[in-house]
């Protein structure tokens, strides 16, 4: 999937991240941003990693600001941005790209 | 070193200090001590005025040095000006290698942390901190080492010498001037000064400080005359505000009802609820609305209340108030509401030492059927930290804790099973503070856990049919199974704080946290 | 086509805000009988995408521990509905909830495109099942061809905010307004067999006003009540507690039924007096009641 353009999802709120996905040239960068970094980081980006592979993105700069969301709410909002980010539009393949 | 709660207490500290590890709850029980006492000078001359003009004339008149301990008071809690007041003028003379021995430090005080930062301050005992303070010391800014006491257990250090006081600063919010304090009436009007009397007894210099000067005598004194070598009058104290709050409005979360209906059912169908039990418990959410559910069961069944005991807040000085519980015993006012109750005769005052000191003839909280408690996590052997954010940033205190979760006949942890994804039942604590000994049942959310060694609450519960019985491994694989398993935190070698037991042994060591 | 799960308990039904992910990540810690999570009215129009992969993934990965799972969509006059239902329906949803039904056709177009995702997402045909609110008065007045619509259609729920502003009147606390669609409606779903719910009490600070309410509403025959704050689920579910008496009766003629039908026998009495098997459906009722709240500990 090709990143078009800058986009958001997620709030701030608790249980909940913010993600923004932006275009960039060459691979995934990815910044993430937690108050559980040090229990829960290495599993916060396992989770961004894989969903952004099944995505298909392979080039985007992806900032994650987390607090405290369950990797359900990681996948969601992730995928959000992305499909955001790349104009998608009409039927969503429930249980193949999004899982 | 392993000590009884399996924690490894590093050689070096073992060494540097002369503590030994923790022993287990009974092992200094019956065992002969000798108690310590202070150097002071004596006031003969009655010409003598104990009046000075600033903290600055204090500080020198009572030989202020390098290397010295000032201690403090936290009665006056998120309000506080007292600390942050004495110790500006400290920094302001230049004086270095400062050890503070509070009561208790939280977020009023993070102007402390330049000063730890420039070596003025360089160790600290308090029951905990918060905010600013703990940040520094977890990151190793501390020079020396963070020790954490319990409320017992600061008494008992300073009592038996082991922790020596040069000079005491007392915030009072009425004084008079030849030093009769009193925790009542002013502008910064605490109730009682409970933890304070301890630094009365035994610091060789005693500094009251206080914005309402009032006609000798202050009395009933809750500190005497004999004890307080110098008064000094300030424009203020303390924020009242921030002191004695008005009482929390009762919780509308449906989850903290949740606990606290299973922990007032946890309480009525245990064999120590009759007529004439005792009682203490918290001023979080669930703890207030537990007070008012124990209430209307008290009533339907006419069990009165024998004492109450602890830090106070409006719910249980209500039962008082309502003829519903005979007596009070006060070391702390949480709210107004508490502060006003005082009026009533049967509303005590106690010193921290008859509350919960372990090496005295015998505290209060020994004679307590119930403790209803909060916590940060508690792991499978019912360990609990209330010290150390899971993060491992020193983020609380050990306040009364260790000592009414070890005195109390059946001690009650309430805790939501998660704190966002943090699982609060886990595995191993951060860093123990109250051996799982103490611990005999946890409510959560999800369900109640009964400490295997505590067989009879257990059989009690089962047989009531009351609540969700869960075992303490089961609740912290739910936990694992919503949020995951959290990675260990990585710490440095550097060990900056020690979380002492109540009897002076060492619980657990705190160590520098690493950067991510 | 016969969905077990068809005539469940439903005393209490929890609105849940998809897109926000405290609310639905254990809701069922303050033990509903169902949620709704809602794609709906609660889901701000530019955050429907995002509603969607919450509810697909905690469909997915959260255990609600047997709390029903209905999702309501949006309104079929939007271009959302048919997404929503192939997200829930792939997530693995309990139920789809229809907003502002009016006709029975309504229901089959639903429930055709619900058939159709169950196909699409490999899930056994008749899986999904339906519940219809009535927002309308014209939805009130079909209420019976609604509930003889389909199958799959479990109940029918009254929606009294949007039916008020049809009424032309303000909703009063009283429940005035809503008399005639209450009982109207709970005699259509008992004549169809399914079963009826009522609107939600949306001013928490009236909690009496809210008892008050959920009493009446259980004395005239409904099957429980939606809910918007966990704080109402026990009130509700004291009330929907069989008396001890009730229960004691149920048991009988539960055990009095099946050991005369085993031996043959037709005709059957408690406590010397006749009963007739129509008491037999309302006893399983009461027991299923009473287990649900905790009061029956005995052997059916």
């Amino acid at each position: 999937m090709e990143i078009k353009k800058i986009a958001v999802a997620g709030t701030l709120e608790s249980s909940d991240c913010m993600v923004t996905v932006e275009p960039a040239k060459k691979g995934i960068e990815l910044e993430l941003e937690s108050a559980v970094i040090r229990q829960y980081g290495r599993q916060i980006r396992k989770v961004a990693l894989a969903t952004l592979k099944r995505l298909g993105v392979r080039n985007a700069r992806v900032s994650i600001v987390d607090k405290g969301a369950l990797d359900c709410t990681i996948k969601a909002r992730v995928e959000c941005a992305v499909m955001r980010a790349a104009e998608h539009e009409g039927r969503i393949n429930w249980g193949g790209m999004i899982k | 070193m392993k000590n009884a709660v399996g924690r490894e207490i590093p050689e070096e500290i073992i060494e540097i200090t002369g503590k030994e590890p923790f022993q287990g709850n009974y092992y200094r029980d019956d065992k002969p001590i000798t108690l310590h006492g202070p150097t002071i000078r004596p006031v003969i001359n009655n010409q003598k005025s104990k009046l000075v003009g600033s903290i600055r004339e204090a500080l020198e008149k009572c030989d202020a040095h390098d290397g010295m301990t000032v201690s403090f008071h936290h009665h006056f809690r998120d309000g506080d000006l007292i600390v942050n007041m004495v110790m500006k003028e400290i920094h302001d003379m230049g004086l270095k290698d400062i050890r503070i021995c509070a009561t208790s430090l939280g977020k009023a005080h993070s102007a402390l942390v330049p000063m730890i930062e420039d070596g003025t301050i360089t160790n600290i005992e308090s029951s905990g901190v918060r905010g600013g303070i703990g940040e520094a010391i977890s990151k190793g800014k501390l020079k020396g080492l963070a020790i954490m006491r319990s409320h017992g257990g600061r008494v008992r250090s300073i009592a038996t010498g082991e922790s020596h006081i040069d000079i005491a600063f007392i915030g009072a919010p009425t004084a008079d001037d030849y030093g009769n304090l009193r925790g009542i009436g002013g502008k910064a009007d605490c109730g009682v000064l409970s933890y304070a009397i301890v630094d009365g007894n035994h610091a060789d210099h005693c500094v009251a400080i206080t914005d309402c000067l009032v006609p000798y005598p202050n009395f009933p004194a809750h500190i005497s005359q004999t004890k307080v070598d110098y008064v000094c009058v300030v424009d203020e104290i303390g924020i009242p505000s921030k002191i004695a709050t008005g009482a929390a409005k009762p919780t509308t979360d449906q989850r903290k009802l949740l606990m606290a209906q299973y922990c007032t059912d946890v309480v009525v169908n245990t064999p120590w609820f009759k007529d004439g039990f005792s009682y203490q418990t918290g001023v979080g959410g669930a703890s207030i609305a537990s007070t008012q559910y124990l209430a209307d069961i008290m009533r339907e069944r006419n069990i009165r209340m024998g004492f109450g005991v602890g830090g106070l807040t409006k719910a249980m000085c209500k039962l008082l108030d309502d003829g519903m519980a005979d007596v009070m015993l006060d070391v702390q006012d949480f709210d107004l509401d508490a502060v006003k109750s005082l009026k009533n005769v049967n509303h005590h005052r106690i010193p921290a030492a008859v509350y919960a000191n372990p090496l005295n003839k015998g505290a209060v909280v020994n004679k307590l059927d119930y403790v209803v408690l909060a916590s940060l996590e508690v792991d499978v052997h019912f360990n609990c930290n209330v010290v150390v954010g899971s993060d491992g940033m020193i983020t609380g205190a050990q306040g009364g804790h260790p000592d009414t979760a070890q005195g109390a006949k059946c001690a009650i942890v309430i805790c939501p099973l998660l704190q966002g994804r943090i699982p609060a039942i886990c595995s191993e604590v951060t860093t123990v503070t109250t051996p799982g000994e103490s611990i005999d049942v946890v409510v959560t959310d999800y369900g109640v856990a009964v400490n295997p060694a505590r067989q009879d609450i257990l059989q009690a519960l089962k047989e009531a049919e009351c609540v969700p019985l869960k075992t303490i491994e089961e609740l912290r694989d739910i936990a694992y199974s919503i949020v995951g398993e959290p990675d260990k935190v990585e710490f440095e070698d550097r060990v900056v704080g020690i979380i002492e037991a109540r009897d002076g042994t060492i619980m657990d060591v705190v160590r520098q946290i690493k950067e991510v | 086509m016969s969905n077990p799960n068809k005539y469940r308990l439903r005393r209490t039904m929890m609105f849940l805000n998809c897109q926000k992910p405290s609310l639905i990540k254990d809701p069922y810690v303050y033990k509903p009988d169902s949620i709704m999570l809602d794609l709906e009215d609660a889901v701000a129009e530019r955050e429907k995408d995002a509603a969607r992969y919450s509810l697909y993934h905690a469909l997915q990965e959260i255990d609600y521990r047997g709390v029903e799972r209905v999702v309501r969509i949006n309104g079929l006059d939007t271009n959302l509905w048919r997404e929503d239902i192939r997200c829930a329906v792939a997530g693995g949803c309990d139920s789809i909830r229809i907003p502002k039904t009016e006709t029975a056709d309504d229901v089959r177009t639903v429930e055709y495109a619900i058939a159709e995702a169950e196909r699409e997402f490999s899930r056994p045909e008749g899986s999904v099942l339906i519940m219809a609110a009535l927002e309308s008065a014209r939805g009130v007045i079909n209420a019976m061809s609604i509930c003889d619509s389909s199958e799959r259609l479990f109940g029918i729920a009254l929606s009294g905010g949007d039916y008020s502003k049809d009424l032309q009147v303000p909703i009063s606390g009283t429940g005035v307004e809503f008399m005639g669609a209450r009982q109207h409606m709970v005699i259509a779903a008992r004549a169809a067999k399914v079963q009826c719910f009522d609107t939600v009490w949306t001013n928490l600070d009236d909690m009496e006003g809210f008892r008050r309410e959920t009493e009446i509403i259980h004395s005239m025959g409904f099957d429980g009540k939606s809910i918007v704050n966990p704080r109402q689920i026990p009130v509700v579910h004291e009330i929907y507690t069989p008396s001890e008496k009730s229960v004691i009766f149920a048991e009988k003629v539960i055990k009095e039924i099946d050991t005369k039908k085993a031996q043959g026998i037709g005709v059957f009495t408690v406590d010397g007096k006749m009963i007739d098997i129509a008491f037999y459906d309302g006893a399983k009722r009461t027991i299923a009641l009473a287990k649900a709240s905790g009061v029956y500990k005995g052997d059916l």
